[in-house]
């Protein structure tokens, strides 16, 4: 469902510290799969994953959606297909501080106009679905990790995107928590989600759910399986 | 349209969330701003509310006066000048009017002294204003005396105080009978200070006022219409220049919201990075961060405000009084009729809310436009 | 006579808008040269950033024109008083030359903001930025704009000079220029109110063909601008005397007074409003013809002209309810009849 033909990506253009992340990369993510991008850090692991979501857009190079070319768009039509096409998962889990578990799994729907009392709802379902209900109304900075990661799961699913993007998943994670997390994964591919890893952690690559591993040096392709 | 509405709630509702989350900043920020709001409102509404008390005394005041002038100096008018202005089609009324002022020793302060036609004062009694009645702590029944321009003594027995509400003008008036006057100043009978005239049509003043100027050349001719004009440019000119003076603390402000709104902390900075990668759009937060303006702008103008009314209208501007006030030795004492004017209001949101909107535009957009991807670099 | 803070005010705020307009033309320049939405170099993503600047300035700049447009006339009425035989703002206005100039440069930029955030709403529908060159092209253009109206606002108030009576003698006759309205009020109320009729109905006709056909949106902006005009003077010549019960009391700002309940913003409220968006909604269907606004300028523009066509009818219905209501009989009841029967 996503294409990537020859993808570049620089940082600093133009200045001396001129960096290229990406150099050149062509790839295809298939719709209802888990795909995994390894690589060592700098790898551009995490760069290319911003750009598949949307999150930033490509120095040369298309990217396509479906068919759509999105590599030229402007923020506000790329910002529209990010919020109902994809759902972050952060390696920090990026919670607000300050406001409950509950709020903060609500808040990327805000901009949509959805009813508050609608969009409630769906967030307490979600977060039920997810057994971390009871923390609910928690502040976001008395979660433990596992917590906060479920948190951040909820709050990727409340506009019912077709992709989950999530980056290093199990980095802050013990042995039993990343299964426990895997185990997440596996339901949400059962429900027809794409799934999108970067992961340099075997535990992860090595999973049964897991059905593609792209792995990355420098900026470029070294395989793809 | 339904959406649009909703959207906008939600993003209040979490802009509200986002204020009180960083209460000190929002609290501190809400201070210097009321403090902006409050000083600016109390200059406009004091200057403000001393101009409608002058034209309102203006108002019961005639319409023309005419004065004698002897060799550029007003002198006292003779009363057959009456008869010829009261030939002069159109004129209602005119009458003599006896006043002028006098210097107590005792209390080291001038006096307006006039003699009122209606009611008239008994010879031998005075009203006294209410500045009188402090100075010389007098109450009814009390003597007071004077000594006359011959150096004999007049004595006035106090009859009553005017009230003090009714302002400014009458707190060093000091109210004598006629013949008392005459005797004081040793005024000849057949004199008087100045004549009011009344005029029947207002249309017609200055008509009128033409026909005694031709027929009375040796007077100068005074109109409430122009002394109200004198006064409203007067005091405007002066809240202006007050005004000017405190450009230096609206430009303070200015400096300040400008530095409040650019000086990020790293957790707001990671907060808008989240926001906008969880997939909030630069404009859905420039909206957010100005609607978190707008809700300190409205609660500090309204705090701000009220504040002011308080201070000039129940606290008897105790910060101002000085320099807009005057220059009388006796000082009144006196609460100001509660006056809200829309140009006014008006003005003052534009001395407030307009620098800070201005003030905050650039640093939020520049927080606004942080890249979706930095949360994750 | 600068020292006054509604003067300081307005003065104020022109300058800060003047300034923030003229200092996003460089920008607008180097979008004209560089803007690419084909590439994905930084320069044009900091381009496209900065957009949002420049977009989010101009509303600023809208609302506090709008603002200050309602000021200028509060003031000019307030400080009537100062000037003698100045009875109300058109007095204040008549003091020099540039009194109304100042005042129709105003309404101009508050017309020519608006049509700018039209264009730039259109623009940000399109995937593309299908008009960005155009706008910044229009961005360039209402910088002179709004210098040409701050300078001729500073030239009128450095221009007040009020009759101040000095305790050395009295100025009885000073400056006996009589100012009146009277040059505004040049056209008979009969006429004026049958061409508001005609006005009215040509703009309901238009506004109905471009709504029905999608086409003629462009016509219905020049005929919402005609009938602007055509409605200012209607008020002047006849509907404000309506509202006075004077006839001779010809005033397009006493209506705005407390004395007369405020009624002139139930008139010119929506008459401002639905002028702005019949422009809009001429600005919006020429944008059609491309390619990435073929779906959203058609409704934008339809959008822009039911409101702007509600706007007028709002306008029409105040003007009706005032004549009626009026105790003045300037025209006879028949007559009147007959030249408002068509009006909507």
């Amino acid at each position: 469902m996503i294409h990537l033909s020859d993808v570049r990506k620089a940082f600093n253009q133009g200045k001396s510290n001129e960096f290229w992340a990406l150099k050149g990369i062509d790839l295809s993510v298939k719709a209802g799969k888990v795909t995994v991008f390894r690589g060592p850090s700098g790898s551009g692991k995490t760069t290319l994953l911003t750009l598949v979501g949307c999150l930033a857009r490509p120095t040369s190079g298309r990217v396509r959606l479906k068919d759509r070319d999105i590599s030229g768009l402007p923020e506000r039509f790329l910002t529209d297909i990010r919020r109902s096409t994809f759902g972050f998962v952060f390696q920090q889990f990026n919670l607000l501080k300050g406001i409950s578990a509950l709020e903060n799994v609500m808040i990327p729907a805000y901009p949509l106009g959805v009813d508050r009392k609608e969009l409630a709802a769906r967030a307490h379902g979600l977060m039920q679905s997810l057994d971390i209900h009871a923390k609910a109304q928690s502040n976001a900075e008395w979660l433990s990790g596992g917590e906060a990661q479920r948190v951040a799961i909820a709050r990727a699913l409340i506009n019912d995107p077709e992709v989950i993007i999530a980056d290093e998943p199990t980095a802050n994670l013990d042995s039993e928590r990343s299964k426990q997390f895997l185990g997440i994964v596996e339901t949400l591919k059962a429900s027809g989600k794409t799934v999108l890893m970067t992961s340099h952690d075997p535990l992860v690559c090595d999973t049964a759910v897991v059905d593609h591993v792209v792995s990355l040096r420098d900026g470029e392709l070294v395989e793809a399986r | 349209m339904r959406g649009w509405l909703n959207k906008q709630r939600n993003l209040l509702d979490f802009s509200l969330s986002s204020l009180s989350r960083r209460r000190g900043k929002t609290l501190g920020m809400l201070a210097v701003y009321t403090a902006i709001v409050f000083l600016l409102a109390s200059v406009m509404l004091f200057s403000h509310a001393i101009r409608r008390e002058a034209a309102t005394v203006l108002a019961k005041s005639p319409e023309v006066l005419v004065q004698r002038m002897v060799a550029g100096r007003h002198d006292l008018i003779p009363a057959r000048h009456l008869d010829a202005i009261k030939g002069i089609r159109g004129v209602q009324s005119a009458e003599g009017r006896l006043w002028g002022y006098l210097f107590d020793p005792a209390a080291a302060a001038n006096y307006t002294l006039m003699v009122p036609t209606n009611p008239r004062i008994e010879p031998g009694k005075v009203v006294i204003g209410d500045g009188v009645v402090r100075v010389r702590s007098a109450d009814p029944g009390d003597l007071m005396s004077f000594r006359a321009h011959d150096g004999s003594l007049v004595q006035f027995k106090v009859e009553s105080a005017i009230s003090r509400d009714s302002a400014l003008v009458s707190t060093d008036l000091f109210l004598v009978a006629e013949e008392d006057f005459r005797r004081l100043f040793g005024i000849a009978p057949g004199l008087f200070t100045d004549l009011a005239i009344s005029v029947r049509n207002p249309r017609e003043v200055t008509k009128i006022a033409e026909k005694i100027d031709a027929a009375l050349p040796d007077t100068r001719i005074i109109l409430r219409d122009e002394i109200l004009r004198t006064y409203e440019s007067v005091f405007d000119w002066r809240e202006g220049m007050l005004l000017v003076l405190l450009a230096g603390s609206i430009l303070a402000f200015a400096i300040f919201s400008w530095e409040k709104a650019s000086g990020l902390s790293a957790e707001e900075r990671r907060e808008i990075g989240i926001l906008k990668a969880v997939g909030w759009e630069t404009g859905d937060v420039i909206r957010l961060k100005m609607l978190e303006g707008l809700v300190v702008s409205l609660s500090a103008f309204l705090v701000g405000y009220l504040l002011a009314y308080a201070h000039v209208f129940h606290f008897g501007a105790g910060l101002f009084e000085p320099v807009l006030k005057g220059w009388a030795v006796l000082y009144p004492k006196y609460k100001l009729a509660p006056f809200v004017d829309e140009l006014q209001v008006a003005t003052l949101f534009f001395f407030t809310v307009f620098p800070y909107t201005i003030a905050t535009v650039v640093p939020i957009w520049r927080a606004a436009i942080v890249d979706p991807d930095t949360v994750m670099r | 006579m600068l020292f006054q803070p509604a003067i300081i005010a307005l003065l104020l705020a022109s300058l800060v808008g003047t300034l923030m307009v003229a200092a996003s033309v460089p920008f607008a320049v180097r979008v004209m040269r560089r803007w690419d939405t084909a590439s994905g170099s930084e320069a044009q993503l900091e381009m496209e950033k900065r957009t949002y600047l420049v977009s989010t300035l101009l509303v600023v700049v809208l609302l506090s024109e709008l603002a200050s447009l309602i000021l200028f006339v509060f003031n000019a009425d307030r400080m009537s008083s100062l000037f003698v035989g100045a009875m109300c703002a058109v007095g204040t206005l008549n003091v020099n030359d540039f009194g109304f100039p100042t005042l129709y440069l105003r309404i101009a930029v508050f017309f020519a903001a608006s049509a700018w955030l039209v264009l730039n709403h259109v623009d940000s529908r399109g995937f593309d930025y299908p008009l960005v060159r155009v706008k910044y092209g229009a961005l360039m253009a209402l910088a002179p704009l709004m210098a040409a109206a701050a300078g001729v606002q500073l030239a009128y108030f450095l221009g007040l000079r009020a009759d101040v009576i000095a305790s050395c003698c009295s100025t009885l006759f000073s400056g006996a220029t009589q100012v009146t309205s009277d040059k505004l009020a040049a056209i008979a109320p009969e006429a004026s109110l049958a061409g508001l009729a005609v006005a009215l109905i040509l703009v309901m006709a238009a506004g109905r063909r471009a709504l029905a056909t999608g086409k003629g949106a462009v016509a219905y902006a020049v005929l919402s601008l005609v009938a602007f005009v055509v409605a200012m003077e209607a008020v002047v010549a006849a509907i404000s005397v309506y509202v006075y019960e004077l006839p001779h009391h010809h005033c397009p700002f006493c209506i705005l007074k407390g004395e007369y309940g405020h009624v002139g913003y139930a008139l010119y409220l929506p008459l401002f409003a639905a002028a702005v968006l019949g422009v809009g909604g001429g600005i919006a269907q020429p944008a059609a013809s491309l390619a990435s606004l073929a779906e959203a300028a058609p409704r934008i523009m339809r959008r822009c002209v039911g409101s702007s066509m509600a706007g007028f009818a709002l306008f029409g219905a105040v003007a009706l309810w005032l004549i009626v209501r009026s105790h003045l009989i300037l025209i006879e009841p028949e007559r009147l009849l007959s030249i408002l029967g068509g009006q909507p």
